[in-house]
């Protein structure tokens, strides 16, 4: 081949057929995983080509990159994923031009031949030509929804506004993209609106009383929606930066605009190659997903099948599998995609399954709808009334996993078929896992099969993530987790295994069933428990710490009580946190985070005094390390004289309330946060927990205090307090879910004493309360029902349980230093006063640390020269 | 205070061995440390089935995966039946009968033989096992 100077050769080994992916967002990294996973790689030269900056992430999560995730977490891969496969990845080089002739790409770095190509480039956002007033400056008037970069761009014209009272954003378009823009603006601290032209929302996916039922909703959780407004210029605005104005002769001001009105494939380098093209755009693809060049292949949402474009990834990634299939020899047709959809829209639930509209001939349709709740389901069924063919639901989603499944599955209706959109406390026939068929759908994002999952469970797998890791099922867009665990429970115990939830070979029981016991029976000692319904005569280390926070929870006596010491883990024993050369590090409490000169002044004295390392915490408090066992007592009782308590940094309890300076002094404070830090802090100062417990609270959204990281997070609004729930710092991020809004001072608190409790009551031994709502059933609208509604009739009970562990609050610490016997225990030996010799400290940065191995090996040898 | 009586008290030889400590020292079902001519000795009382008296059982403070010596103040407990010690540090399990590693069997905590006379708690020694 005479290639010109100028053509780079990507790939060494020119010898393998070339293959050039255009575009590596999800779909085209998808292909890349079926082109590894069937081998394929091997035999081929595979370059990549990517416009954005990023590798390809998930963009069906998107919105979560406001609500806490980076680009890094939302990744689908690790950065060296295709350099360890052999696959070439040019990012930010965008490819400008296909020359089918010669087989070659041109890029905006260079030139690259070809054998084969894919192009998977996705599409963009349509803007509709709205004339608008010209800025020389980035444009807060036209702005998009659609990539990482375009998120950063709104968020910067967000934040260039922070100075503003009121701020406003208008999304253009009120379909489930334009719904999720909002709910980024909303989340933004903007005063959210959306303009749309048809006359519902989702026109779409919904039918009038749907989008109906939806706006009612949205417009309950603050987004204004406007319906039937075709905008026809954006002009400078008066009191806001923008005015739009509608053909009906309205207007809206705002400070910036979204536009979310629709997507067009991104087809521009196959028009200008010639390839085949549909009339209203998109890539003409046949069922193996080749276009008119029989080297070319189009997958994901640039490609037509059939006169349709899929937006969604699910019909993508079937497409890449096809591809994948051909090059590998094994062409699996595609064969269209169902475009059913379940979601949740600014908290609301929507599903649209199959034939929404009801638009077969002669089909049959049954509706609820309740006006009160702004609920609305509607069932799609055939002419001979013998299948369902469609379904909308606004409100409740509970009922999309049945339909579904009876959908597409044809299964057969029951006599009243009705009854499958009834509220369920009327006996909705459930379907159950055994109903259906092997060949049932149950993820359909990797098109996982109920078949599939059988046969991995027969192969073995005997946990849930464990099979999610071999089927990959529920990794997609999760939302057929709770289907998948019950299929997977079923075949489990259709095969008589039972599922061990022992919480150790002492106790045939779980926490949340011991925690049970333990309050029904009123027990407060291990050994009474163990009596009656343990085995063996000890308990170990598992199970022993477990009952003692129990038994915490519950009764809140001092864990110094001489029946509680053999149980504790030695950090609980001696109140102090064990470091790796057996000395203990001292945090005492400091409340929010505030603290006065003359307290700082004496913990710097202790820390002296006893030559600590001193360092503050990520927690807003000072700790104090390399302190033995036998000083403990002493520090201890000169820190309590200054006035501090026990920080219970040792146990699984309350840790920190990390506050931000608030409205006392910040100019944008809204509340007095350090005020409800110290209210929240002293509160539950006290609570033993199955997992340690964080919190805080942030004076305006701000969020200077980051309490959206923590397991409760505490955030002032102009009217009370919102409050979010169990996030995560740690190894595993898990940002805090919003709770409640707008709570006053004592339902905020009343709010937190339920849901703590309920935590205390329900969660697994050491689980934090992120993995704990992650497994919850039902997850957050459950617990909302539990906590705000009181559905479980348990909120007075989760409060007087609450109330009677503050009441029992005692400082541990001060509770020692005044028991002779229990100060017996903090002696480095027993017989000899001294400390232990083999704890050796050197200076480092003007403070003491542990000697490494090496150095103390040197110190011996310069003691016995 | 006790600790002063029992401190100036200890390492004397009485007939029956090397006296530790006392057996107000002792915390059932729990550990303490004695220093004995260089040894840190981690001493666990576990009350013994029905009876009300303690067994007693004395291994190495000094904990081989850390390097720090801790194992004195590790959770006692019961795993398949054998009475074990976690380390505080890693959470590795000893055997409280012959200082075995339940995880690793390259390591073992040296043991001492230990027993009561009257309210002392005695090391036996060679000779006094003898005589004992
Ligand atoms: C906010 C949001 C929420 C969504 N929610 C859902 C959902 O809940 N469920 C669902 O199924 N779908 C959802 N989608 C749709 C889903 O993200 C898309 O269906 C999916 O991303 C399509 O994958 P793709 O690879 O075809 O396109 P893309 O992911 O858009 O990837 C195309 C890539 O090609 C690159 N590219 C384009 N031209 C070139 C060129 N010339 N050279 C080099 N690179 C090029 C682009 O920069 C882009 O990175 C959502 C989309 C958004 C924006
Ligand atoms: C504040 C915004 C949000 C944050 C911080 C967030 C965070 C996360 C995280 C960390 C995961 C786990 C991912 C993993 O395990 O790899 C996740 C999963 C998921 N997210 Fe979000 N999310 C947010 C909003 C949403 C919204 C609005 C939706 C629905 C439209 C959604 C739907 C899901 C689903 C279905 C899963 C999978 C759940 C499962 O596997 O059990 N998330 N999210
Ligand atoms: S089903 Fe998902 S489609 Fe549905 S969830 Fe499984 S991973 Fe997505
Ligand atoms: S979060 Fe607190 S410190 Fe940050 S800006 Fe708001 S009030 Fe000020």
């Amino acid at each position: 081949m005479n290639a010109p100077d100028n053509l780079t050769a990507p790939h060494s080994d020119t010898a393998l057929p070339r293959l050039i992916v255009i575009g590596n967002g999800m779909v085209g990294h998808y292909f890349l995983e079926q082109l590894i996973e069937t081998g394929v790689h091997r035999r081929l030269a595979v370059t990549v080509f990517g416009e954005e900056r990023h590798r390809a992430y998930d963009r069906v999560h998107l919105s979560e990159y406001f609500g806490g995730r980076d680009a890094d977490s939302l990744s689908l891969s690790e950065s060296d994923y295709c350099d360890l496969n052999g696959i070439e990845l040019h990012l930010d080089e965008a490819v400008t031009a296909i020359d089918r002739e010669a087989k070659r790409v041109t890029t905006t770095r260079g030139e690259y031949a070809y054998d084969q190509l894919v192009l998977a480039t996705g599409s963009y956002p349509f803007v509709p030509p709205i004339p608008t007033l010209e800025e020389t400056t980035e444009s807060h008037a036209a702005l998009v929804y659609r990539t990482l970069d375009d998120l950063d761009r709104i968020r910067n014209a967000a934040e260039s506004l922070a100075e503003r009272d009121i701020r406003r954003g208008v999304v253009v378009g009120g379909g489930l993209l334009g719904l999720e823009a909002a709910n980024a603006l909303k989340s933004l601290g903007l005063e959210a609106h959306v303009v749309e032209f048809a006359p519902r929302l989702m026109p779409v996916q919904l039918d009038d009383q749907g989008g109906d039922a939806l706006r009612r909703q949205i417009e309950a959780l603050g987004v204004a929606v406007h319906v039937e407004r075709a905008t026809t210029e954006i002009v400078k605005g008066e009191t806001h930066r923008y005015r739009m104005n509608f053909a009906d002769g309205e207007w809206l001001e705002t400070d910036l605009v979204v536009f979310s009105a629709g997507i067009r494939p991104q087809d521009r380098l196959a028009r200008e190659s010639g390839l085949a093209i549909g009339e209203r755009g998109g890539v003409v693809i046949d069922e193996t997903c080749h276009t008119s060049d029989p080297d070319i292949f189009a997958i994901g949402e640039c490609a037509l099948w059939n006169g349709q474009i899929f937006g969604l990834v699910a019909p993508g990634y079937t497409m890449a599998r096809t591809v994948a299939g051909c090059l590998s020899g094994t062409c699996e047709p595609f064969s269209g995609a169902d475009m059913s959809t379940k979601l949740k829209l600014l908290g609301v639930d929507v599903g649209s399954i199959g034939d929404a509209h009801a638009r077969t001939e002669g089909a049959v349709s049954y509706r609820f709808i309740d006006e009160a709740g702004h609920g609305y389901r509607r069932l799609v069924v055939s002419a001979d009334g013998k299948r369902a063919i469609g379904a909308v639901l606004v409100g409740d989603n509970s009922y999309y996993d049945t339909l579904l499944q009876y959908v597409q599955n044809a299964i057969k209706l029951p006599a009243d078929p009705a009854s499958l959109i009834l509220p369920q406390s009327e006996g909705t026939p459930l379907l159950g896992a055994d109903a259906l068929p092997e060949t049932a759908t149950i993820c359909s994002c990797h098109n996982v099969s109920k078949g599939a999952i059988c046969q991995a469970v027969e192969g073995g797998c005997s946990d849930l993530s464990a099979l999610k890791a071999e089927t990959k099922a529920s990794t997609g867009c999760g939302g057929c987790t709770a289907l998948l665990k019950q299929v997977f429970e079923h075949e489990l115990e259709s095969r008589g295994i039972e599922v061990d939830r022992s919480l150790c070979e002492h106790f045939a029981y779980t926490r949340q069933e011991l925690y049970g016991i333990v309050r029904v029976e009123g027990i407060r000692s291990f050994e009474a428990l163990h009596e009656r319904h343990g085995k063996g005569h000890l308990g170990c280390d598992i199970c022993k710490p477990a009952v003692a926070s129990i038994l915490a929870s519950c009764w809140n006596e001092p864990i110094m009580e001489p029946s509680l010491v053999p149980l504790q883990d030695t950090n609980d024993t001696f109140m102090a946190n064990m470091q790796k050369n057996g000395t203990y590090s001292v945090v005492p409490r400091i409340p929010g985070g505030e603290i006065t000169p003359d307290k700082l002044i004496a913990i710097g004295a202790v820390a002296k005094k006893y030559d600590l390392y001193t360092k503050i915490t990520g927690g807003q408090r000072i700790d104090l390390f390399g302190a033995q066992l036998h000083e403990l007592p002493e520090i201890w009782s000169e820190l309590i004289e200054a006035g501090f308590e026990t920080g219970h940094a040792y146990g699984k309890s309350t840790r920190t309330v990390k506050s931000c300076v608030g409205n006392t002094w910040c100019r944008y404070g809204v509340q007095d946060s350090v005020a409800m830090a110290l209210t929240i802090e002293n509160r539950y100062k006290g609570l033993r927990s199955p997992h340690k417990l964080k919190f805080a609270v942030s004076g305006c959204t701000r969020e200077c205090a980051e309490a959206q990281s923590k397991d409760v997070g505490v955030i002032a609004t102009e009217h009370g307090w919102n409050l979010y729930v169990c996030g995560n710092g740690g190894m595993r991020p898990r940002h805090a879910e919003l709770f409640a809004t707008d709570l006053d001072d004592e339902t905020l608190l009343k709010t937190i004493d339920r849901f703590l409790m309920f935590y205390i009551r329900t969660a697994d031994r050491l689980q934090r309360t992120s993995v704990w709502r992650e497994n919850l059933d039902g997850g957050l609208d459950y617990l909302k029902q539990v906590v705000l509604e009181d559905s479980l009739g348990l909120g007075d009970e989760l409060e007087t349980q609450m109330q009677h562990v503050v009441d029992q609050y005692e400082c541990e610490w001060a509770g020692a230093l005044k028991d002779p016997e229990k100060l017996k225990r903090f002696r480095t030996f027993v017989n000899d006063k001294r400390a232990d010799p083999d704890i050796i400290a050197v200076s480092e940065r003007d403070q003491p640390r542990p000697a490494r191995p090496e150095e103390i090996a040197s110190l011996a040898v310069e003691v016995t020269s | 205070m006790s600790t002063t009586a029992t401190a100036s008290a200890s390492g004397e030889r009485t007939k029956a061995g090397i006296r530790l400590c006392t057996r107000q020292d002792l915390v059932p079902n729990s550990g303490v440390v004695a220093w004995h001519e260089g040894s840190q000795i981690a001493v666990f009382a576990i009350p013994a089935g029905a009876s009300t008296d303690l067994e007693l059982y004395a291994v190495d403070n000094h904990d081989p995966f850390s390097g720090a010596n801790v194992i004195g103040r590790g959770i006692v407990g019961e795993l398949g039946g054998e009475l074990v010690v976690a380390s505080p540090i890693y959470k590795q399990h000893f055997r409280l009968r012959d200082g075995q590693c339940v995880e690793d069997e390259s390591r073992r905590l040296r043991c001492w033989p230990l027993a009561f006379d009257g309210d002392d708690v005695v090391l036996l020694q060679e000779d006094s096992i003898v005589r004992a």
